[in-house]
């Protein structure tokens, strides 16, 4: 892990001409004016680069132009404009399965979508076994495809990909294929190779993904590059522009820092700050303040946002409560104590706040930084006596 | 780890700009035969695809030449013809011209028909009218096998300074046909018509080019007229299949009758050069058109 880049996206543009109905005979072609034709802007002016070793996110809704920069940085579209740097080999996952044909064996059809992949027959040869074993196919693998299920053709192909041995693999939303158990395996590879020390960029809507493993992120937003950096901040613009506030002076932290966050802990009934809490459980939300010059105004306040309408479900501060911090120098732990946390299961976002008592000035404010979810209490059946009545009726 | 250190040292640096690629013969051959693998699985897979649940398999491919063979023979037994050892003039020039038509038919088709791998997977594109020829090649030699035991089982014989010239005529229309293919994959994407108008220009093509008739006839029907004779001779598969023919036929003239075409063997050996090297040539400037336009198969399809 050198941390030089991987991949360099410079001021890329890509232009596709959209035809209303596209010549594709000469006749066509002479009568059909080229004015017809219509730009589309798939990629606009997007820069960014991808450090060796790391893993990046690429997120944005349908038609941002995240697969047509995935396509220009594997070289299957050429760029309109810009230039883009690739170091070392490459594979790219746009596709499972690529080339498999029906008539085909499952053998036949894997050495057939390995050579795609780049792997060579004795690179296949020695990975068959455990491709085999990771799509749990051994006794179909000298059946042709066409007698397999989708979900077998997907396994396989998986299986197949996770097999590829380059420098720089590129993934495109193949992950969300599969089952949950599968997409746990799928996503168990993807941090081995994350250990390997390969480059991977991800393209994918699971945004819980991208916060997970990524290293960071992008968001593309109608061809433009729209927010770049860590994917817990990349996500959380992603929500917005998901929710139509689109927002583009959006600032995850923000505040002139005579007064600091210096950790914040949602703990949990049981004392931990990581996993899911219980609806109706009691939540403490614990902030740590450190100063960096004294100050004497100080007001903390706390906000919760429910993640799927984005509206906020709960407020405190520390003025409303009546208390005065008073002259503040050095650290202070704050805690908001929700006895029973009443809302419906989901996610819900969390902004710290600091500023001043009297004149409103913002310190420090973290918008949105923590998650947590609501899950109902799992439901427990206890066994009681229920009287049944016995009747028999003629008929 | 996988991680293989000798890869990480030659590290190689890829960069991607809206120029159009340019082709750089040594460079682009190296990465050919770095995916030689995609090329081979791809020829498996059109043999396998093509016989996929037949019985007999590529028993199939042998069995048509062989019955032309025999049929032939026992036609020209019973009716007569004006080419004496017909069977053997037909198809020393018939398989040639099999594999020079399948390989445009196909190739015409290969990017085309593989929209889908060229839209989703990198790949040197030129495998694919690659693997159209690799298919036909296939079948060519499978049939000149068994072509070439029936010369020797039916005692026709070869002809030894004649058959010299076979390797040379087989490379000349190896290369006549890779250009031509390369050239008529990349147009075809842009322009369906490609694949109609092939069809047609075969069909002409065929019967411009001395397989079923005898050379010496067109020769000396054009005796006075020596344009349309040059123009005739410009027709390269008539060099080509010329040679093939004059190397397993092996004679110019058999039981008086002028069946080939009335030249030395040196001149027709230097026919060839000479069509070779402008066939190599083309195959150059067809394979640069391709080249630059793959890098927009995936836009255009």
């Amino acid at each position: 892990m050198s941390g030089a880049p991987a991949i360099e996206v410079d001021q890329v543009s890509k232009r596709f001409r959209v035809f209303r109905e596209k010549p594709t005979s000469i006749k066509q072609r002479l009568l059909t004016s080229h004015s017809r034709a219509e730009d589309l802007w798939a990629l606009r002016e997007v820069t960014l680069d991808v450090r060796e070793g790391s893993t990046f996110g690429l997120i944005g809704h349908n038609g941002s132009g995240k697969t047509t920069l995935l396509k220009c940085i594997a070289g299957i579209l050429r760029p309109t404009s810009g230039t883009i740097r690739q170091r070392g080999r490459l594979a790219a996952l746009l596709e499972l399965g690529a080339g498999f044909h029906p008539e085909l064996t499952g053998r036949e059809n894997v050495y057939l979508n390995a050579s795609f992949l780049g792997l060579s027959r004795k690179q296949t040869d020695a990975a068959y076994e455990d491709i085999v074993a990771f799509a749990e196919l051994e006794d179909f693998m000298d059946n042709q495809t066409k007698f397999y299920s989708s979900g077998m053709l997907v396994r396989l192909g998986f299986a197949v990909a996770v097999h590829v041995d380059p420098d720089v693999l590129l993934i495109d939303e193949v992950l969300a294929v599969g089952d949950e158990a599968f997409q746990a395996k799928c996503i168990d590879r993807v941090r081995a190779f994350q250990r390997e020390g390969r480059t991977i960029v991800l393209v994918t809507h699971a945004l819980d993904t991208v916060r997970e493993i990524c290293d960071r992120a992008a968001m593309l937003h109608h061809g433009r590059l729209h927010a770049l950096g860590a994917p817990d901040d990349v996500v959380r613009e992603m929500r917005y522009v998901l929710l139509g506030v689109t927002d583009p002076g959006f600032v995850p932290e923000e505040g002139t820092r005579e007064v600091e966050i210096a950790e914040v802990h949602l703990v949990r009934a049981n004392g931990a700050s990581e996993g899911p809490v219980l609806r109706g459980d009691p939540l403490t939300i614990q902030v740590d303040v450190r100063t960096n010059t004294p100050v004497h105004d100080l007001d903390v306040d706390v906000a919760v946002l429910d993640g799927a309408t984005n509206h906020p479900v709960l407020d405190a501060r520390t003025s409303r409560a009546g208390i005065d911090l008073g002259r503040l120098d050095g650290k202070k732990r704050v805690r908001f104590k929700v006895p029973a946390f009443p809302y419906q299961p989901g996610k819900y976002w969390v902004t710290v706040g600091l500023s001043s008592r009297e004149t409103g000035h913002l310190y420090h404010v973290q918008t949105q930084r923590y998650l947590f979810e609501v899950v109902d209490a799992p439901r427990v059946q206890e066994r009681v006596e229920v009287p049944v009545q016995t009747e028999v009726e003629d008929l | 780890m996988p991680v293989d250190l000798p890869m990480a040292a030659t590290v190689q640096t890829v960069e991607r700009t809206s120029e159009s690629p340019r082709l750089r013969v040594g460079e682009r051959l190296r990465v050919l035969l770095a995916h030689r693998e995609i090329l081979l699985n791809l020829v498996r897979k059109e043999l396998k695809v093509k016989y996929a649940a037949s019985v007999l398999g590529a028993v199939w491919s042998l069995l048509n030449p062989l019955v032309f063979l025999l049929v032939f023979t026992f036609v020209t037994k019973v009716l007569g013809t004006a080419i004496p050892s017909y069977p053997v003039y037909l198809l020393s020039g018939l398989l040639a011209w099999n594999l020079f038509s399948a390989s445009l038919g196909a190739g015409a088709r290969s990017v085309l028909d593989n929209a889908n791998l060229v839209k989703k997977v990198a790949f040197p594109r030129e495998i694919l009218p690659l693997s159209a020829i690799g298919v036909a090649l296939v079948d060519y030699v499978l049939q000149s096998a068994v072509f070439l035991a029936f010369i020797l089982v039916s005692g026709y014989g070869f002809h030894v300074p004649e058959l010299a010239l076979l390797p040379l005529a087989f490379v000349t229309l190896l290369a006549v046909t890779a250009a031509l293919t390369f050239w008529l994959a990349a147009l075809n994407v842009r322009y369906r018509d490609v694949g109609h108008l092939l069809q047609i220009a075969l069909l002409v093509w065929f019967w411009g080019t001395p397989i079923v008739y005898a050379g010496a006839l067109v020769q000396r029907r054009l005796a006075e007229l020596p344009l349309v004779w040059e123009l005739y001779l410009l027709n390269p598969l008539a060099t080509t299949i010329g040679g093939l023919q004059r190397s397993l036929y092996g004679v110019v003239e058999r039981d008086g009758t002028a069946v080939l075409f009335e030249v030395s063997l040196g001149w027709l050996a230097a026919a060839l050069v000479a069509v070779l090297a402008a066939s190599v040539v083309l195959l150059r400037l067809t394979w640069g058109y391709f080249f630059t336009r793959s890098g927009d198969f995936a836009e255009e399809l």
